[in-house]
């Protein structure tokens, strides 16, 4: 079904009707017929088209299901009470409903990316026409692994993608329509749904951050990209602070590119926070991330902004009244987020300009980036100026407020993660700072707090006042995103991935609703790293991974190499960018492994599946986006781990180790169903605690593909990291020792002596050519 | 009684199903020593806990000498256990131990049939709420009792909100009748 328009050009054309010059016409679409690899089995699947591929996936991998509520409130026979075995109006089970939500989630995830991705296409074919080249990658012919995979196209320019991204929204259509009351009413067909929302959430991150590589000169997937500096103290506050929050990058162009056709950027800093840096810092390394989206409030309340611009995604909605505090506008720039401001998009640029400057409204909405360039930039430099008026608290004016603090415990039992602000605000009051310094690297800074303290203090001002001497002044180097990995690379390391040599790929992405601050994922990026697995990360995960230094002051960008490679730390971009680290995955089953790419979806999967070791790791997983990328990595074979609060996203995917009828494979080389063992043993899992996590990731890197070396050097992790976490060997070794070659040389005795005792019998596990897809097998018995 | 059964966080509102409130230890001792398999989980925040004997992780080892009470540790805290010389006590993931929990199938860890009653304590609130929710309402033939300072709507019985000197009190006073002093 691939498909494309047929398009006539003339330049000039005389007829009886008169003559026409640049004539086009389109009429309706055709088949591509020059990709020479011939189409797979499931182009453009519908909702149902591989259900049959999740059922095998959910049957292995169980829902446990913890419900975030036990109520349903979606129609007006409810509220409707479904514990236990109860059942709604519509006759919904608590399963279900479980699921429900979660596709429900999944859907809004995917919507957003396709929304995100929409408005990047439309945009850029205005600006660049339809017919720009798809020139993503150096050294790269699978472009579009996504697209190619779930599609069967080869999109060779923007047009190209529109069919990509209308078949993205139409399904996401039939998913939404599944979770109306009286439709969909099995929870693992759901599950299935929702495993279908993600991987249509994949392509449409792949539309987006593709079309932005091709026509606004970001990195092609280039390993040694420039460096940009992450941080409050990134931001030159001697000059104009324009303050960029969210995920779409377009706006920020036009600032950006305003800036350098006028020659300001001496007098204008830009930095962003979340997505919108990253993909700002991929333009132009002269545009600063400040930080991860938890910031937002930090860095508004410093006082540091004096203007802020907001595009889409994972803002906070409060942003006007946070503005006002500080005495500062707002620019919206999109119709997802309007904040309630008056549409200023057809208005002259000097009297929005004047407006915003006289303080007559307290912000804009301004559809057109072009527009948004030239307002922010006037705006912001003639409200600078006006910085030195305003005051942050004191600590004097801290103590004062902190001593009228009624011990309500109000703030703690807010917050997230239950800090102890009480005490730290209590000790304020005696004029010690510290417990609020020490706060500062948990906070999430939700502002919940705020919100329930009885008094109306701003805590997190306080927090910020107490860690001030320390954060203003942090600066951090950067890679800016990179984005694909190159098809080289691909073949480079494809074997000894898929044999196991290179132990993994750990994917570290992700928010930052982290259970006890940021520095956690660093501390995993680094485990990894030093045991030579390549770690792949993007969005505010690239950047927490930035602010941890060793002795000698140097952090894990400026130690490790950005090469997709054993020991490499990649860092491809935002959250769009997300796309190009399952896609290389994918592009490892079709350019190591020669596999077939086109439509060819359960294969590519399966294989996947069965051989690459890779991991997916949101350690602060916080958003319905991050619910439906870990969703696209699950219908491919790919394990996610998140931290403490990814289990609100109300179940986890489990195996049952114990039990060995669900380990089963295909020999694909002749057909025998064979043991396997617990390989990767969950799908989808909740760590409590980071050590805990560490572990699992090293477990889930094995395959049953797993050579002898190196399923040795994969043991040798998860053994390693075990004994030091767990202080013990673990008591499941006789579940992934195949053969005694298996074990690594260093532990021989000792793991001979723990397989002993478990029963141990070699061979029991099977080393086949797995297949868990019964149609892959080329040979029967 | 109404402030003893508020969340512990704020917003995790549980219902209509909600936890029986413990009002006296000897009412938990009472639950355990009736129950025939009790299994204690234990959380990792259990060394930030203090208690009587010292820390949660040596409550825990207090209760391990219990004839009928099994004790399982999740996320790294073993290893805390196998630093202070303990090595009777069982070691599994909390999301995992949810799902062994719910399957009426689980012969537990010595293999000898699922446990009756499950204990929690020492853990982030809302991750034991959440498995807590799970258990509620796809394990109902197992009892579960939070052990917490706060309450837990979740669980079928739970400690309402205390102070942590009334809650040390608490905890001493159970464990003290379970061992028949």
């Amino acid at each position: 079904m691939s498909k494309k328009d047929l398009r006539l050009k003339i330049d000039e054309l005389s007829s009886a009707l008169g003559t026409f010059k640049g004539l086009e016409i389109e009429v309706g679409r055709i088949f591509e017929e020059d990709w020479e690899e011939p189409l797979g089995p499931t182009p453009f699947p519908n909702v149902g088209t591989l259900r049959s591929w999740d059922r095998k996936l959910l049957n292995r991998y169980k829902p446990f299901y913890m419900p975030f509520c036990d109520l349903c409130c979606l129609c007006t026979f409810g509220k409707c009470d479904l514990t236990g075995d109860k059942r709604g109006a519509c006759g919904i089970t608590m399963a279900a409903q479980q699921s429900r939500m979660f596709l429900i989630a999944c859907c809004i995830g995917a919507s957003t990316h396709a929304a995100h991705a929409r408005h990047m296409l439309d945009h850029l074919i205005e600006e660049y026409g339809r017919y720009a080249p798809l020139d993503v990658a150096l050294n790269t012919n699978v472009e579009a692994p996504h697209v190619r995979l779930v599609c069967g196209i080869r999109p060779k320019t923007l047009r190209d993608l529109e069919d990509a991204l209308e078949y993205v929204e139409t399904q996401l259509v039939q998913l939404m329509a599944a979770a109306h009351t009286g439709q969909e009413g099995d929870n693992i067909d759901f599950e299935s749904k929702a495993f279908h929302g993600g991987m249509l959430d994949h392509v449409a991150l792949e539309v987006a951050d593709i079309a932005q590589i091709a026509t606004l000169g970001m990195p092609k997937g280039v390993p040694d990209v420039p460096t940009t500096q992450l941080g409050f103290g990134s931001v030159d506050p001697t000059k104009a602070v324009i303050m960029v929050i969210g995920h779409n990058v377009l706006p920020s162009v036009d600032i950006i590119d305003y800036l350098m056709e006028h020659d300001l950027f001496g007098e204008v800093e830009i930095g962003g926070l979340c997505c919108t840096a990253h993909d700002n810092s991929r333009y132009n390394k002269r545009a600063k991330i400040i930080g991860p989206i938890s910031w937002q409030l930090r860095f508004i309340r410093s006082g540091i902004p004096d203007l802020i611009v907001v595009d889409e995604q994972c803002l906070r909605t409060d942003v006007l009244i946070e503005a006002k505090g500080i005495g500062i506008p707002v620019i919206a720039t999109s119709e997802k987020s309007c904040l309630g401001l008056v549409d200023r998009t057809d208005d002259e640029p000097d009297r929005i300009v004047d407006d915003l400057v006289e303080g007559r409204i307290p912000g804009v909405l301004i559809i057109n980036p072009r527009k948004v360039g030239e307002v922010a930039v006037k705006t912001v430099m003639k409200v600078a100026p006006r910085r030195a008026e305003f005051k942050t608290l004191t600590r004097k004016e801290i103590s004062k407020l902190a001593e009228k603090c009624r011990n309500c415990l109000e703030c703690v039992r807010a917050c997230p993660n239950n800090l102890p602000i009480m005490d730290a605000v209590q000790a304020a009051a005696q004029g010690d700072f510290e417990p609020l310094a020490a706060l500062y690297p948990l906070c999430v800074g939700c502002g919940r707090c705020e919100s329930a303290c009885p008094l109306g203090f701003p805590l997190i001002t306080f927090i910020n006042k107490g860690a001030e001497d320390r954060i203003m002044g942090e600066k951090y180097p950067i890679r800016v995103g990179r984005g694909p990995i190159q098809d080289v690379e691909i073949r480079a390391v494809g074997r000894a991935i898929v044999f196991g040599e290179i132990p993994g790929i750990v994917a570290l992405v992700g928010c930052a609703n982290y259970p006890a601050g940021g520095a956690d994922v660093a501390k995993i990026a680094e485990e990894f790293l030093k045991r030579r697995f390549i770690v792949v990360t993007s969005g505010c995960s690239a950047m927490d991974i930035a602010m941890t230094r060793d002795e000698e002051g140097l952090n894990l960008y400026e130690k490790y190499s950005g090469v997709f490679d054993a020991g490499g730390l990649v860092n491809v971009g935002s959250c769009v960018a997300n796309s190009h680290i399952t896609g290389a995955a994918i592009k490892i089953a079709n350019i190591f492994a020669k596999r077939p790419l086109r439509a060819n979806y359960e294969e590519i999967a399966d294989y996947i599946y069965n051989r690459v070791g890779a991991v997916g790791v949101a350690w602060g997983a916080m958003s319905q986006k991050a619910a439906s990328i870990a969703a696209g990595c699950w219908r491919l074979g790919i394990p996610v781990v998140v931290g403490p609060h990814g289990a609100k996203y109300r179940r986890n995917l489990l195996g049952r180790k114990d039990k060995e009828e669900d380990w089963m494979v295909y020999d694909a080389r002749t057909g025998d169903e064979v043991y396997v063992g617990p390989v990767p043993e969950h799908l989808f899992y909740a760590a409590e605690t980071v050590e805990e996590a560490m572990v699992m990731i090293a477990k889930l890197s094995m395959r049953p593909n797993d050579t002898s070396k190196g399923r040795a050097v994969k043991l040798n992790h998860y053994i390693d990291l075990y004994q030091r976490h767990y202080g013990d060997m673990p008591d499941d070794l006789h579940l992934f020792v195949r053969r005694e070659v298996d074990i690594p040389f260093t532990m021989k005795d000792e793991i001979m002596e723990v397989l002993k005792k478990a029963g141990w019998v070699e061979d029991k596990i099977a080393m086949p050519d797995p297949t868990i897809t019964e149609r892959l097998v080329r040979r029967r018995t | 009684m109404a402030a003893q059964t508020i969340p512990g966080q704020t917003a995790e509102i549980a219902g209509p199903k909600k936890a029986f409130l413990i009002q006296k230890p000897e009412v938990a001792a009472a639950m355990m020593k009736r129950a025939k398999r009790v299994l204690l989980v234990v959380g990792s925040n259990a060394v930030n806990i203090r208690t009587k004997d010292g820390d949660l992780v040596d409550t825990a080892m207090r209760l391990s000498g219990l004839t009928n009470i099994t004790v399982a540790a999740t996320g790294h805290l073993v290893g805390e256990f196998k630093r202070r010389d303990v090595d009777d006590v069982h070691t599994m993931s909390l999301m995992n131990l949810g799902d062994r929990l719910r399957d009426s199938g689980w012969e537990g860890f010595d293999g000898n049939g699922p446990y009756d009653l499950a204990l929690f304590v020492g853990f982030s609130y809302y991750m034991e709420w959440l498995v807590l929710s799970g258990l509620k309402s796809f394990a109902q033939d197992l009892r579960t009792i939070s052990l917490e300072r706060v309450y837990q709507p979740n669980a079928s019985w739970a400690f309402g909100n205390m102070t942590q000197d009334e809650w040390e009190e608490v905890i001493e006073k159970m464990i003290t009748i379970l061992e028949g002093k």
